[in-house]
Formats: C-alpha cells, sequence, structure tokens
C-alpha cells in the first residue's frame, strides 16, 4: 500500500471510529442517569394520582417509598390512608420501579422537589414562579407540564403559564 | 347444541354479567337511604336528611382551616381544585358527573379521608347522607 492509500485508511478510520466511541461511551454514561418515567400500575394511578399527578416511581428510592406509603394518614398535611391490601400493591409496585435514589439523609417526608436531579432540571425556575397562584407549588406538574398526566415530561412540551 | 340453546344460554349469561356488574354498583339515591337507615338506628330523634343543611354543612369549616367546599367548590357541579397541590378535581354532583356516589367502597374511603382532614373526626351517616341529598339536588 502506498503512502497516500495508508494515510486515507488511517484517516478514515479515525474518523468514524473515534465518534463512535464517543457516542456509545455517552450513551451508557446517559442511561444510568435519566429515570425511565413509563412505569404503570392501574391501583397505583388510581390511588395516588387522585389528588396530585402520579409521581413516576423512578423518582425516588424503594426506601423513601416505603416511608410514605407507611404514613398515608398524615400524607403532607392530609388523610391519604388506604387499606392494606392495597397498601401492598403499591409498596410492590413502587419497590420495583424505584431510582437508585441519590443517598441523601432520612427526613420525616421525602419530597421529589428537593431531590438533586429534580433542582437540576429546574435550575432554570425561580421559587416565585413556583409558588404563583396559577402553579402554586413544584409539586404541580400539570401545571407547566401538560403530558404529564401520560408521564410525558419532555422539556419541549412545557408551557408556563401566566 | 342447537342454535336456540346456544342464543338463550349467552342471553342469561350477559344478563348474569349485567347483574353481577350492578351489585356493586348503586345509585345516588340509594347510597342516600342506605346512609339514612343507618341515622335512623344510630340517632333516637332522627327526622329525615336534609339537602339545605348538607349544603351549609358543605360550605363551612369545622374547626380546621379546610371546608369540603375549599377544594370541591361552593358549586360542586363544576370543576374544583386541589387546595394544596392544584390538581383539577371532577365535578362532585351526580347531575355534572354520572360516576359519583355509585361506588359504595370508593364513597367511604373518600368520607374516611376527607372528614378526618375537614373535621378531625368521621363523618355521621346523617351528615353524610346529608351532604348526598344536597349534591343530588344540585341541578
Amino acid at each position: 500500500m502506498n503512502i497516500e492509500r495508508k494515510r486515507r485508511l488511517f484517516d478514515l478510520t479515525v474518523w468514524i471510529t473515534a465518534p463512535l466511541l464517543v457516542f456509545a461511551l455517552l450513551a451508557l454514561d446517559a442511561q444510568g442517569k435519566s429515570p425511565n418515567l413509563m412505569a404503570d400500575n392501574a391501583i397505583w394511578r388510581a390511588e395516588c394520582g387522585s389528588c396530585h399527578v402520579a409521581y413516576p416511581p423512578a423518582l425516588l428510592p424503594a426506601a423513601e417509598w416505603r416511608q410514605l406509603v407507611g404514613s398515608l394518614d398524615r400524607h403532607f398535611g392530609v388523610d391519604a390512608s388506604i387499606d392494606n391490601h392495597t397498601a401492598t400493591e403499591i409498596d410492590r409496585f413502587l419497590a420495583a420501579n424505584a431510582g437508585r435514589g441519590e443517598g441523601r439523609a432520612a427526613e420525616a417526608q421525602p419530597r421529589i422537589t428537593t431531590t438533586r436531579w429534580f433542582r437540576h432540571k429546574h435550575d432554570e425556575v425561580s421559587a416565585a414562579v413556583f409558588r404563583s397562584p396559577s402553579i402554586k407549588t413544584a409539586a404541580n406538574c400539570a401545571a407547566c407540564h401538560l403530558g404529564a398526566a401520560a408521564a410525558d415530561f419532555n422539556e419541549h412540551a412545557v408551557k408556563i403559564p401566566r | 347444541m342447537p342454535p336456540i340453546v346456544r342464543r338463550t344460554l349467552s342471553v342469561l349469561a350477559a344478563a348474569g354479567a349485567l347483574f353481577a356488574a350492578a351489585a356493586y354498583a348503586v345509585t345516588p339515591g340509594q347510597l342516600q337511604a342506605e346512609y339514612e337507615a343507618i341515622a335512623r338506628k344510630e340517632e333516637g330523634n332522627f327526622k329525615g336528611v336534609s339537602a339545605v343543611r348538607g349544603g351549609e354543612f358543605f360550605r363551612s369549616t369545622h374547626g380546621n382551616d379546610w371546608s369540603c367546599a375549599t377544594c370541591h367548590t361552593a358549586n360542586p357541579a363544576t370543576l374544583g381544585r386541589h387546595a394544596r397541590t392544584g390538581s383539577v378535581l371532577q365535578p362532585l354532583a351526580p347531575i355534572a358527573n354520572g360516576e359519583r356516589f355509585t361506588d359504595p367502597v370508593k364513597v367511604e374511603k373518600w368520607f374516611k379521608r376527607n372528614c378526618g382532614d375537614v373535621l378531625s373526626r368521621a363523618c355521621t351517616a346523617q351528615e353524610k347522607g346529608d351532604v348526598i341529598a344536597f349534591l343530588r339536588s344540585l341541578k
């Protein structure tokens, strides 16, 4: 092979393999980070979606979900109690689809909105906007995420109300 | 088997399924009557349920910050809004929402939760009957 062909072969190999390698590494890295928001269960959705969006199980670790399900009679200030049979089913579903968690210290009532992940995702939204009358709280996903009921939180489908 | 037998059997099966389904569902009027019957047993001088009293009960606070109307609004034939989460609530009045007060288990579950929040106690059968009478009276 003459030098020209060798150089061309080298160029071709490097310019195809290097981007492929970078892409593969990025994809692998992203897998651990972006939660699967699509897990669904009819009983869970009926009970846990009646007063607020049914928050995807991937957003909290199993231990924090268990804490919440075990204290539903005093659920962020309201009574959301369920019977034991329903609690068992919901607990099972949440544990099976929970996220890895962030290794944070235990709180009385673990919140999704205080996770590092949530804060990072919403770092462009001020506290004042979350408090505005048409939104009220960061827990009110559907106020801005119009597809929240279908677990569609794509940032390109966000509309922040006045 | 001959077609007539097959047809009869399928009609009977369909009727049976409908009956079974109906056995777990009630009308709001039937549910109100059930609470009235319980109230009559529980209270000596029970005079019957009252939609007017139910409306006042619904709009009043009872020792805490919230009334029923806080989330379900003073006109429960319209959409409500959860006072904490901002979530939209479907109308509570049967005239606006055919599913309301047809599932006794669901009704009892929500009375337990919401009376606990609003009154810090369980609602009596009379109070439940009054509230259903009020909601049924809305056009």
